[in-house]
């Protein structure tokens, strides 16, 4: 029992391997994690830094600040979303077959290729950290914010890349995956990701205050620009909980039904 | 197995009641063209697909109730080599290691074996996507063999390769089963069946047709027939001609064929009846009985020429 588990595990263990390897050989799956929202992240910081006088805008030190925390959020969606397109482009290859073949458990496929996606979110919030740093971002926490911080968006990660597998099991397809791109965009915008909730137009701000990406992206910013608020720890907690609950449940069934069928 | 069957959502019975055995230690060829259920039937016995009805035991397994036993016990070359293209040839071994529980440095060992075995250490640190498609079989060969299986499964293994390739896994496949490896492999190929094969099973439309040594095939059909090139294209006159000397067989290549009662006495009659009925023979060939002969003894169509019937469904089930 305890071998068969370990075994397990180091097939997840190689499989992430593979899947970061994957990521980084091949650039159409890279560019969306680290260029986008990179450009993004200049672009949005060079042309609306202004908006930190709005009246109602957080008290942040700069807009860098604030944006921080969106650049990494619209990082690990798109690593999910990578994720989903690399498993459909296995699937469609008959890789996933080579995998299926083997013996071991059919969920550590998935799971294999979570961990990639999880080592993947955790570079980009390096990155993006990194970035700030030396862009002039204070982060309010210290050492114990930035850990924390990685740690939420390493976890959305595998919570986004399990929406990304689910979709890849149950279609098969990388043009189905691919096809979701943009409504990544839209979830995003429709946070607090870019653009505080409070400043937003009706029914933009009524969306965005219930969006779990919302409650994600301020456990993820509060940090940085303020002292940690247990609120915004627990809420960010529970919605990549719930996220990651769900998407990994519907991994699960989309990967029971494809067995069963065939395809 | 017994009575297997597997039908796809449609209706569509891609596996339609096949019972076959394969003994230990033999090459078995499961012979047929696309659409006929080969493949279906090879990802159930690999626990890739679930069968809809009867049994199948691989390595004395059941492969719904034991499927894990199963999977420990075979390895598996599917069609179109399912590599990725980003990987290295020996990154893909060592995975391949891992995913059959070995630890680490005896995976890197066993790579080395491997890509030495099959010919590729000079290629296993270059990127699957460069190497070419003989090249890319004898890895998913390698790869299939890291855990030394009891019994392997190739689906189509030289399908769209040039014949130096095919003769190299010919040469492989060979050794495998000198060295105790039962293996059972799928081709459309009729000399790939005849020369590696310990017995064939024909099958067509989910169903086997015939299944024997293809020696005995051959000898079932017993008579050698005769291939009839023609100047003026005067097909249906030397049909009729023919007719006289034994059974019409499809054309094939344009050419007229005859399966002769009698065999080579009768090619004399023959010339001399096309002769006499002023139909210019441009070739001749008298053509001992081959497993494409068979074949069409037991479907009414030729496996490698282009009058097979359209299959509807080759797409769900190949």
């Amino acid at each position: 029992m305890i071998a068969r588990l370990l075994l397990n595990l180091r097939v997840v263990a190689a499989l992430g391997r593979r899947s970061v390897r994957q990521t980084f050989r091949r650039p159409q799956l890279f560019a969306p994690i680290i260029i986008f929202p990179l450009l993004l992240l200049a672009i949005q910081t060079g042309g609306a830094a202004g908006a930190v006088d709005l009246p109602g805008f957080p008290r942040v030190n700069g807009f860098l600040d604030f944006m921080l925390a969106g650049a990494m959020i619209q990082s690990t969606l798109l690593a999910g979303n990578s994720g989903g397109i690399a498993l459909a482009v296995d699937i469609e290859m008959g890789f996933t077959d080579r995998l299926l073949a083997a013996p071991i458990s059919r969920f550590a496929i998935v799971l294999g290729r979570l961990a990639g996606t999880a080592a993947l979110g955790a570079f980009s919030a390096l990155f993006f950290l990194a970035v700030g740093l030396v862009f002039g971002v204070q982060i309010e926490e210290g050492v114990l914010g930035a850990a924390l911080m990685v740690a939420f968006v390493t976890l959305s990660a595998i919570a986004f890349g399990g929406l990304g597998a689910a979709i890849a099991l149950r279609t098969g397809r990388a043009s189905v995956v691919q096809g979701l791109f943009p409504l990544v965009f839209v979830i995003l915008f429709l946070s607090s990701a870019f653009f505080p909730v409070g400043l937003m137009l009706e029914p933009a701000a009524t969306v965005a205050e219930y969006n779990p990406l919302s409650f994600i992206v301020e456990g993820i910013r509060d940090p940085v620009i303020s002292t940690l608020s247990g609120e915004a720890f627990w809420k960010a907690l529970a919605a990549i909980t719930a996220i990651a609950g769900l998407s990994l449940g519907l991994s699960g069934l989309a990967l029971r039904r494809r067995l069963r069928t065939g395809g | 197995m017994r009575a297997l069957e597997r039908t796809f959502s449609g209706g569509v019975h891609a596996v339609d009641g096949v019972d076959l055995e394969v003994a230990e230690g033999e090459i078995y060829a499961f012979l047929g063209p696309n659409g006929a259920g080969k493949t279906t039937t090879v990802r159930v016995l690999t626990t890739l697909l679930r069968p809809t009805g009867g049994e199948a035991r691989v390595a004395g397994h059941d492969v719904v109730t034991e499927a894990g036993a199963v999977r420990e016990a075979i390895g598996v070359a599917l069609q179109e080599a399912a590599l990725d293209p980003l990987m290295t040839g020996r990154e893909l071994i060592r995975l391949q290691a891992t995913l059959h529980g070995m630890p680490a440095s005896a995976g890197a060992e066993r790579a080395d074996a491997l890509l030495d075995r099959v010919g590729l250490e000079a290629a296993a640190e270059r990127r699957v996507g460069t190497y070419s498609g003989g090249m890319q079989r004898r890895l998913d060969l390698a790869s299939a063999l890291v855990h030394e299986p009891r019994v392997l499964f190739l689906d189509e293994p030289t399908t769209g390769l040039d014949p130096v390739s095919r003769k190299t896994i010919w040469e492989e496949v060979e050794k495998l089963n000198r060295d105790g490896t039962t293996v059972f492999l799928t081709t459309q190929y009729l000399e790939e069946a005849d020369k590696l094969a310990n017995r064939v099973g024909i099958i067509d439309a989910g169903k086997i047709v015939a299944e024997d040594t293809p020696a005995s095939l051959k000898a079932e059909i017993g008579r050698p027939h005769l291939e009839i090139g023609l100047v003026d294209g005067a097909a249906s006159r030397a049909e009729q001609v023919c007719a006289a000397f034994g059974r019409p067989m499809p054309e094939k290549d344009g050419k007229v064929l005859v399966e002769l009662e009698r065999g080579a006495a009768d090619v004399a009659q023959v010339v001399r009846a096309l002769d006499e009925a002023d139909i210019l023979v441009e070739s001749l060939d008298l053509v001992q009985p081959t497993l494409d002969d068979v074949f069409v003894a037991k479907t009414g169509y030729h496996l490698e020429g282009d009058d097979e019937p359209e299959s509807g469904e080759e797409a769900i089930v190949e």
